[in-house]
C-alpha cells in the first residue's frame, strides 16, 4: 500500500484492488436486486413505467432540489466553517457545536416540527430550505476539520499582493479545503436524492414520492425497481460530477495561524450566518415538537426499561455499522486516494450507490440478498447491521479519502529516507494523520444509522426497537405526547456523536 | 492525543459488534417451526401498535396463545411478504387496506380461509374467494375547516367539489391506496367514462396534493387548507389524543349513494406456510369474532363488518354508505385506475 506521489500514476496493488472490489459488491447488492426486479418487468414495461403521467417531472424534481441543495449547503457550509475558525468569533467551541446539531435531527421531524409551526409551508423552496438546514454539516464540520488543521498564512500572504479577501480565499485557502468541501456536498447531493421523509411532508413530489407510491398504492415492485434505477442514474450522474469536480490538486504548503480579531459590526453580521442552520434544522422543529407536546393528553408516564432497551439497541446498532463501515470503506477510500483509471472509478461509484437510495429499496434488497444467501441471519442484527453499512458507507469513503489525500507524500518520502519500510512509514505517518478522517466518516455513520427508519422497520429482529422505529410507532397513532421522550432522547442521544464530530480536527499539515 | 477519540470510538465499535454479534447467534432461527401444538404465532401488523396490541393482549389472555408481531406500515410488509414468500416467519397479515391483501394473494401468498371464518363477512366488504377476511370499514369522507364552514353549507356530493368555488382549496392524496380506491369504485359505479370526467374536473380544479391521509386531516385542523378527502377514522384517532372539542377539523358525510361516499376495508389472510397452525387460524376468527369487532368499534371508532354489531355512535349506519360489491382488492382493477390517474396527471 504504498503511497504514489501525484501525478505518477501506477496499477493498484491486487490485495487492495481486490479488497475494495468485495467492499463493493457488498454496496452494489442493491443495484443487483433492482435490476433482478426490473428485468422481471420487460423492456416494454420499463419504458411505459418511465414515460408515464408524472413520472420525469419528479425525476426533474429530484435532480433540481438535489442541485439546489448541494449548492447551499456547499456556499454555507463552507462560509461558516471559515467563520468559525478564521475569525475570532466568541465561544467557538459552542458555536461549532451548535453548527453540528442538525445532524441529530432526522429530516422527518424537521419536516413534521416545522409544519406544527409554519402550518401552511410546503413545495421547492420549503423543501429547499429545510434539506439545506439538516445537510449542511456534512460540510461545515469537515471544512472546519480542515481550516483548523491547515493554514491561512498564504492568505495573508495573497492580501498583502493586492488579492480582495474573496481572491486570497480562493487562491490561498479553498486549495486545502477543497477535497473536504466536495466530499461533502457529495453526501449532501445523495442525501437529498434519497430523501423521503422530508419532502412527502412538504408536499414536493420527487422520485422517492413515486417509488413510495408503487409499493404502497401499487404494490408493485417492479414499477418501484425502475423508479429505483432512474434515481440510480441520477446519483450516477452526480458521483460523476463530484469525481470531475475533485479535480487533482497540487499540495500547497502552509502554517497554521490564529484566527482573526473583526469589529463587532462584521461579527454581527457574520454570526446570523452560522445561526441559520442550528436555527431552521434543530430550534424551530423542537419548538414545534414542544408545542405538540402540550396539546397532547395522551402524555403518560413514560415507560423507562422500554426507553432504555430502545437507546441500548440504538446505540448498539450504531456503533457496529460504523466499525463494519469504515472497515469496508477503507479499501475503496485508499484506492480512490491514490490510484487513477476506470476500474477505481467504478468500484468507488458503486460503493456511493447506496446512499442515493431510498432505505425501503435497500431493506428489500437485503431481505432478497439474505434469504437468498444467508438464510440463518434473516431477522437478526447482523443482517441489519449490514444493511445501515450499505447504505452509509459512502459517508465513511468520502471523508476518508479526502483525508488520505491530504497527507503529504514528501512526509511519506521523508520516513522512507529515514530508513522505515512502506508499511512502517505507512503506520507512522498515513495512518495518525489520516485517523481523524476516519472518525469523522465512523461518527456520521453512527449518527445516520441511530435516524434510520425503514430499512429498520423491514430488517430488524422480531421484537428489538430503536428510537427511531419508538418514535414511528407513537406518531402514526398520532400520540405526540408519547412520542415525544422518544423523539428528544433520539436527538439527544445522536448529538453525541454530533458534538464529538465537532470537536475533530484534521491533522495539521505544516511543512517540514 | 488528536487521534484518541476515533481510536476509542473504534474500540467501542469493536467491542459492540461483538456484543451483538453474541446477540445475532443467539436468534439465528428467525423461522421458529410454527406447528399447531406451539401455542403461538408470528404476525406482521400493518396496523399500529398502540391501536392493536391490547387487543392481541387480550387474545393472549383468552386463549393462552403467544402472539408474536412485527409492527411496520402495510405497504412496507406488503412488499417485505413478497420478497419473503414462501421464507416468511409470518403466519398471519393484518393490513390496513384491500390492496396489499389482493397483491399477496395474487402472488399466492395466502391460504384460503375456512367458510366459516370467510363468510363472517358480508361480501362487498370482504375477499370473493376467501384469500382474506376484511375486519374493519373506513368511511371515505370529507374533512373540513369548521372555523370557515359548517357542515350543512358544504356540498353533499363528490362532484361537487370539482366546482369553481372549490379552486385551489381542496386537499387530495393522489397517490395513497384509500383515494385509489375511492377512484375505483367510482369507476365501478359511474363507468369509466364518468369518471375520467370526473378526475380531469378535479385536476383541473388545482387540487392540493398530499402524501396521505394524515397530512391532510392535520393542514386542515391547523387552517391552511379548506377541505380534504380522507377516512374518516383519522379524525378520531387525533380526536382521541387532543379531545374532540379541541379539533377544528370537522367530518362531512357525503349523501348516501354518492359515490364518494365508499367505504374502505381493513383485514387479515393466513400465509400458505400457516396452513396447519390451528393458533394462527384462531386469531383471525377472533379478530371477526364479538369480541374482536367490539373492541375495533370502541377503540377505534372503525365500522364493525360483521353482522350485528352496531357501528360506532355517531356515524351515519354502514348500510347508508356506498357498498359496491367491488372487489377492492383486485390489482388488475387497480391497475386501470392508476393509468387513468396518470392520463389525467394526477400521479
Amino acid at each position: 500500500m504504498a503511497p504514489s506521489g501525484p501525478g505518477r500514476p501506477r496499477r493498484a496493488p491486487t490485495a487492495l484492488l481486490l479488497a475494495a472490489a468485495l467492499a463493493a459488491a457488498c454496496a452494489g447488492i442493491p443495484f443487483v436486486y433492482l435490476v433482478v426486479r426490473a428485468a422481471g418487468a420487460g423492456a416494454p414495461r420499463v419504458i411505459e413505467t418511465l414515460g408515464r403521467g408524472r413520472v420525469l417531472e419528479y425525476a426533474a424534481n429530484s435532480l433540481g432540489l438535489a442541485a439546489a441543495t448541494t449548492a447551499t449547503a456547499l456556499v454555507l457550509g463552507t462560509t461558516v466553517a471559515v467563520v468559525l475558525t478564521r475569525v475570532s468569533v466568541p465561544f467557538p467551541r459552542l458555536w461549532l457545536l451548535a453548527s453540528s446539531l442538525p445532524l441529530a435531527v432526522p429530516s422527518f421531524i424537521a419536516g413534521y416540527g416545522w409544519i406544527v409551526s409554519v402550518p401552511g409551508i410546503n413545495g421547492f423552496a420549503a423543501s429547499w430550505l429545510l434539506l439545506s438546514a439538516v445537510t449542511v454539516p456534512y460540510v461545515t464540520l469537515p471544512v472546519a476539520a480542515a481550516l483548523r488543521g491547515a493554514a491561512g498564512d498564504l492568505e495573508g500572504v495573497a492580501r498583502t499582493l493586492g488579492r480582495s479577501p474573496l481572491s486570497a480565499f480562493f487562491v490561498a485557502t479553498w486549495p486545502q479545503v477543497r477535497p473536504a468541501a466536495i466530499a461533502g456536498a457529495l453526501l449532501v447531493a445523495l442525501y437529498s436524492l434519497s430523501d423521503f421523509g422530508l419532502v412527502s411532508l412538504m408536499r414536493f413530489p420527487t422520485l422517492t414520492w413515486g417509488i413510495n407510491a408503487a409499493y404502497s398504492a401499487s404494490f408493485d415492485r417492479a414499477q418501484a425497481a425502475i423508479l429505483a434505477l432512474l434515481l440510480v442514474v441520477l446519483a450516477l450522474i452526480v458521483v460523476t460530477g463530484e469525481r470531475s469536480a475533485r479535480g487533482r490538486l497540487a499540495r500547497r504548503p502552509a502554517r497554521a495561524v490564529a484566527p482573526r480579531e473583526v469589529g463587532r459590526g462584521a461579527l454581527l453580521a457574520l454570526l446570523p450566518v452560522v445561526a441559520v442552520a442550528p436555527l431552521v434544522g434543530v430550534a424551530v422543529p423542537l419548538l414545534g415538537l414542544l408545542q405538540r407536546l402540550l396539546q397532547a393528553e395522551t402524555l403518560r408516564s413514560i415507560d423507562g426499561p422500554r426507553l432504555l432497551a430502545a437507546v441500548g439497541a440504538t446505540i448498539g446498532v450504531a456503533l457496529a455499522a460504523a466499525l463494519v463501515a469504515v472497515l469496508l470503506a477503507l479499501p475503496i477510500a485508499v484506492l480512490a486516494a491514490r490510484y487513477r483509471g476506470r476500474l477505481v472509478s467504478t468500484i468507488e461509484s458503486v460503493g456511493y450507490l447506496g446512499h442515493a437510495l431510498p432505505g425501503i429499496v435497500v431493506g428489500l434488497s437485503l431481505v432478497f440478498f439474505s434469504l437468498a444467501v444467508v438464510p440463518a441471519l434473516y431477522q437478526t442484527t447482523a443482517v441489519l447491521v449490514f444493511a445501515y453499512v450499505v447504505l452509509f458507507m459512502p459517508k465513511a469513503i468520502g471523508n476518508v479519502r479526502a483525508g488520505l489525500g491530504d497527507v503529504p507524500a514528501s512526509l511519506v518520502s521523508v520516513a522512507r529516507t529515514l530508513g522505515d519500510s512502506p508499511l512502517r512509514a505507512w503506520l507512522r505517518v498515513t495512518v495518525p494523520l489520516a485517523l481523524p478522517s476516519v472518525g469523522i466518516g465512523a461518527l456520521l455513520v453512527a449518527i445516520a444509522t441511530m435516524k434510520e427508519l425503514p430499512a429498520t422497520l423491514l430488517l430488524r429482529p422480531t421484537g428489538i426497537e430503536t428510537l427511531a422505529t419508538e418514535l414511528w410507532n407513537r406518531t402514526v397513532a398520532f400520540e405526540y405526547g408519547a412520542a415525544a421522550p422518544y423523539a428528544a432522547v433520539l436527538v439527544l442521544v445522536a448529538a453525541v456523536p454530533a458534538a464529538v464530530l465537532s470537536g475533530i480536527r484534521t491533522t495539521a499539515k505544516e511543512e517540514l | 492525543m488528536r487521534i484518541s477519540r476515533p481510536f476509542s470510538l473504534i474500540a467501542l465499535g469493536a467491542a459492540a459488534t461483538l456484543v451483538l454479534g453474541g446477540c445475532a447467534a443467539d436468534d439465528t432461527a428467525p423461522a421458529e417451526p410454527t406447528g399447531a401444538d406451539a401455542g403461538s404465532l408470528t404476525l406482521y401488523s400493518g396496523r399500529e401498535e398502540e391501536l392493536v396490541q391490547p387487543l392481541i393482549d387480550q387474545f393472549t389472555d383468552e386463549t393462552g396463545i403467544d402472539v408474536e408481531v412485527r409492527y411496520g406500515n402495510t405497504a412496507e410488509l406488503g412488499a417485505l411478504l413478497l420478497e419473503e414468500g414462501e421464507a416468511t416467519p409470518a403466519d398471519v397479515f393484518l393490513s390496513q387496506d384491500a390492496g396489499a391483501l389482493g397483491a399477496l394473494a395474487n402472488a399466492d401468498l395466502f391460504s384460503t380461509l375456512p367458510n366459516d371464518v370467510a363468510g363472517a363477512v358480508e361480501p362487498g366488504f370482504t375477499s370473493t374467494d376467501g384469500s382474506w377476511v376484511g375486519v374493519t370499514g373506513r368511511a371515505r369522507v370529507v374533512v373540513f375547516d369548521g372555523e370557515k364552514y359548517t357542515a350543512d353549507e358544504l356540498p353533499d356530493t363528490a362532484e361537487a367539489y370539482t366546482g369553481d368555488e372549490w379552486r385551489g382549496l381542496l386537499g387530495i392524496a393522489p397517490s395513497n391506496a384509500s383515494f385509489q380506491s375511492a377512484v375505483t369504485a367510482y369507476r365501478v359505479l359511474e363507468g369509466d367514462a364518468a369518471a375520467e370526467e370526473y378526475l380531469t374536473a378535479l385536476a383541473a380544479n388545482e387540487p392540493q396534493i398530499f402524501d396521505g391521509n394524515g397530512a391532510i386531516l392535520s393542514a386542515v385542523d391547523s387552517g391552511v387548507l379548506d377541505a380534504g378527502l380522507l377516512n374518516h377514522y383519522y379524525w378520531y384517532q387525533q380526536a382521541g389524543e387532543v379531545g374532540a372539542e379541541n379539533m377544528r377539523a370537522q367530518l362531512k358525510f357525503l349523501e348516501a349513494g354518492d359515490p364518494g361516499s365508499i367505504v374502505n376495508v381493513t383485514g387479515a389472510g393466513l400465509l400458505s406456510g400457516a396452513e396447519e397452525n390451528a393458533d394462527a387460524l384462531d386469531f383471525i376468527d377472533y379478530l371477526v369474532s364479538e369480541a374482536g369487532q367490539t373492541y375495533f368499534v370502541e377503540e377505534t371508532y372503525e365500522y364493525p363488518l360483521v353482522d350485528g354489531i352496531d357501528a360506532p355512535e355517531g356515524l351515519p349506519e354502514l348500510a347508508d354508505l356506498v357498498n359496491p360489491e367491488l372487489d377492492l382488492s383486485d390489482l388488475d382493477t387497480l391497475g386501470e385506475t392508476q393509468e387513468l390517474l396518470a392520463r389525467v396527471g394526477l400521479i
